[in-house]
């Protein structure tokens, strides 16, 4: 049973991704905060990225590093940890351009409601992130993918 | 000729943020049309809509051409594919992401039953 993913431009400088998980938020958290475990979803196969190290130290000031194969880094630290309902962190390798990540966990009958917000200092700092790809996208992904499926069907049919 | 190639992505996002101007588009996709019928169907002033259809004009969404006294819509030649494949890739990345935290939730909670009985055993 696969849950739907949503992906929201909120703002000029924030995206937010949404997904249900068919687990208590404690089995979520649990997955985002030990890197073992971390390290077996966080990159997915399809993305043809290893990752060769994944440290974290998840407490509120603590740090992290995850290094790919390729010598990419991606570090920064944990501005606040609250079990099972909220982890907040820096990334720090783009200088003073850094994202600030939060995520949110909400558990409702067994399930878990989860909530990516990736908020930039700055428009230009999403854009450059490369997640800003589309600079003036602030309406709801899933309204415009609905959009474009039907205008996808009607351009064919032309 | 207009370059489309240039708009890029940002016009045609900023065009398709507003509510009525995908409606227009919806309109468009199914049939041509004046844009004193867009402006009535919409609810809206004439001036109103040329300038709603000036913006998807100018993102290459929608092209105008003037017939005797009548200005007709129809969706324009640039398609959505540059649009539809960075939303696709997005979209992908986290449900990628998220297919493999189903599974290891999934485990986790398996792990948890087994726990569960044999603390109680």
């Amino acid at each position: 049973m696969k849950n739907r993913t949503t992906v929201e431009r909120k703002s000029e400088r924030e995206t937010v991704v949404t997904r249900t998980f068919n687990g208590p938020a404690r089995i979520v958290f649990e997955a985002w905060t030990k890197p073992e475990l971390f390290k077996k979803w966080w990159v997915p196969k399809s993305m043809g990225m290893t990752l060769v190290s994944c440290e974290m130290d998840v407490r509120t000031g603590g740090k992290y590093r995850l290094v790919f194969g390729q010598g990419m880094a991606f570090f920064g630290s944990y501005t606040e940890v609250t079990p099972h309902s909220r982890l907040v962190w820096t990334n720090e390798e783009g200088g003073d351009n850094g994202s600030v990540t939060t995520v949110t966990f909400e558990e409702k009958g067994g399930k878990t409601l989860l909530v990516v917000s990736e908020l930039y200092p700055s428009k230009e700092a999403l854009d450059a992130a490369g997640t800003g790809a589309a600079d003036a996208l602030v309406e709801t992904f899933q309204q415009l993918d609905e959009l474009l499926v039907t205008l996808g069907a009607s351009v064919g049919r032309a | 000729m207009v370059q489309y190639a240039n708009v890029g992505l940002d016009a045609s996002f900023a065009a398709l943020s507003d509510a009525t101007r995908r409606g227009v588009l919806e309109q468009l996709g199914r049939a041509e049309a004046s844009i004193t019928d867009l402006a009535e169907k919409f609810n809206m002033t004439l001036t109103g809509m040329k300038k709603h259809v000036g913006v998807l004009e100018r993102a290459g969404l929608v092209i105008t051409e003037k017939v005797g006294r009548v200005r007709t819509c129809k969706i324009g030649p640039r398609r959505l594919e540059d649009e539809m494949a960075w939303l696709e890739r997005y979209r992908q990345l986290w449900d990628a992401r998220f297919d493999e935290l189903d599974k290891v939730v999934e485990e986790l909670k398996r792990k948890e039953q087994v726990d569960g009985r044999k603390k109680r055993e």
